[in-house]
């Protein structure tokens, strides 16, 4: 391998490890994230011109980060009115100072910063995209692809979101006792905006979407393992546990859609499942309910069909019913009425989505016009549930999906 | 950092206020106010004149115009505000949410530019 090909492959390894614990430890006093990304960069960049020549240092990441502290020094007095300049390079110098033992290991500041990105006064729709920028080192082009939204809009919002955090003075900090809850649900909730995001392309068709849901998984790993008393950060992880590994079952060998009922158990991922199953436990022991744990709980009933045991339908209605009461969600509220149709029948499931169907954010939601299909062509009313299926079809963006609705309606 | 808190209240809520619970009121703005001095986030304070005796100015092509009344007719208005200095967003928004005219009304906090 070339002295080339090979510091290359050093500044990529060190990027993939460090990016985000760099971005966040040169970002956390200053609070200037994009300043911090600017240096980081070049310092990437330098790095690619003189590790060829002088040979890879022996802790690339402490070199990475001497590198760029010297160019956001430089930034700063380029940048800044002298009086500010003045502050913002003393804030480094003081770094420098506090890091001159370099042997120590870099302070792990990326909890801090999905903070500062999850906060409050950031718009809620950005804060996903931020942490998977800042944390992971994304390009805006290619959040954008996996939000769809267009390029320059995406890289317009980050910017501005960033320039939010420098200029409102948002701090870099894991919240008080009483503040962590709300908070950790807002980063909570964009990581699993995230996961979301990839999990919408089953296939993994595109692997950036793909991508998308592993990286989600990461930061959910990241933030249980720098959080592991916080019940919710473990549930989620265990959801998204849950969901990944029935990933090799939700298509068959032809690409189409299996719904969950009818996957084969032996291809979902023991592995995964197993660890999932430890996490709701661990979460369980802790004493402090949530969205995501009673989610990743109804996921653990679903795959016991693993063990040759039925689902556990009851126990999934209580699980909705906790999480109706919890989040008011409507979306939950569709899951109970599948759920109550195995318990109750399908009368009694038709009844309770009857109860909600004045929501109006369900008319244009695809899950709640396929369970009424579904249910509706369980009674036998086969017009009303043609007319379902014509509208859940519609509603419906990914083709396999289509085809499976198709299919149904074809059936009926 | 400098923040500024805008106080924005509804006058015709507060001009209902029965004289009886008006002088509260006005005492928990003092007790803020006392508060923040004690803990030295205090930098300025002033109470505004209601909007009916603001004027707005506007100077087009080297003429100048004078309206009568606010900036923008809102359905609250600016009361008041707050200098404080805080170390963080944070902090301002502990101080914000202390004030009495974020539970009858909005208060903003508005980064000072660091000139």
């Amino acid at each position: 391998m070339s002295d080339e090909r090979q510091a290359h492959d050093a500044a990529a390894a060190a990027a993939r490890r460090s990016y985000g614990r760099l971005v966040a430890y040169l970002s956390a006093r200053t609070r200037d994230v994009a300043g911090a990304e600017d240096a980081l960069s070049e310092a990437f960049a330098a790095a690619l011109a003189d590790w060829p020549k002088s040979g890879v240092p022996r802790n690339p990441e402490a070199w990475l980060l001497a590198a760029a502290r010297r160019r956001s020094i430089d930034a700063a007095r380029r940048r800044r009115t002298a009086a500010e300049a003045s502050g913002h390079v003393q804030l480094l110098a003081e770094e420098i100072a506090a890091m001159a033992e370099e042997s120590a290991p870099i302070p792990d500041e990326r909890l801090s910063l999905m903070f500062a990105c999850a906060h409050p006064a950031i718009e809620a729709s950005i804060r996903a995209p931020l942490i998977l920028q800042t944390i992971l080192g994304f390009d805006a082009a290619t959040i954008a692809s996996a939000f769809l939204v267009s390029p320059a809009a995406m890289g317009q919002r980050l910017a501005r979101a960033k320039a939010k955090i420098r200029l409102a003075g948002i701090p870099f900090r894991t919240p008080e006792r009483e503040a962590m809850a709300e908070r950790l649900d807002a980063v909570l909730a964009a990581i699993y905006a995230a996961f979301a995001e990839g999990w919408s392309d089953p296939a993994g068709a595109e692997a950036k979407r793909r991508n998308l849901a592993e990286e989600a998984i990461w930061l959910g790993r990241l933030v249980a393992e720098l959080l592991p008393n916080e019940a919710e950060a473990l549930g989620l992880l265990a959801l998204m546990l849950y969901s990944d590994a029935r990933r090799p079952a939700r298509r068959d060998k032809d690409g189409e859609f299996v719904p969950l009922g009818e996957q084969d158990p032996r291809l979902w991922e023991a592995g995964l499942i197993g660890e999932a199953e430890d996490l709701l436990r661990r979460a369980h022991q802790l004493g402090v309910i949530g969205r995501y744990q009673l989610e990743a709980a109804v996921q653990s009933a679903h795959v016991a069909r693993r063990l040759g045991r039925g689902v556990d339908w009851p126990a999934i209605v209580a699980l909705y019913d906790a999480l109706c009461g919890l989040t008011g969600s409507p979306v939950a509220a569709i899951n109970r009425a599948v759920a109550l149709a195995e318990t109750q029948g399908v009368v009694s499931g038709l009844a309770a989505l009857d109860a909600i169907s004045s929501d109006a954010r369900l008319a244009e939601y695809q899950p709640y016009w396929a369970a009424r299909a579904d249910l509706l062509a369980r009674t036998g009313d086969r017009a009303a549930a043609q007319e379902a299926y014509d509208q859940a079809i519609g509603l419906e963006a990914d083709p396999a999906v289509r085809r499976f609705l198709q299919r149904r309606r074809a059936a009926l | 950092m400098q923040y500024l808190l805008l106080i924005h209240t509804s006058e015709a809520g507060f001009a209902a206020i029965p004289k009886d619970q008006l002088e509260q009121a006005l005492g928990a703005y003092t007790a803020y106010t006392e508060a923040l001095r004690k803990a030295g986030a205090l930098v300025n304070s002033n109470r505004l004149q209601p909007v009916a005796a603001a004027t707005t100015v506007r100077v087009a092509n080297g003429k100048t115009q004078v309206l009568n009344g606010p900036y923008a007719e809102t359905k609250e208005q600016l009361g008041g505000y707050y200098l404080i200095e805080a170390p963080d967003l944070d902090a301002a928004i502990s101080w914000a949410a202390r004030c009495p005219g974020a539970s009858h009304g909005a208060v903003e906090i508005r980064p000072v530019w660091a000139m």
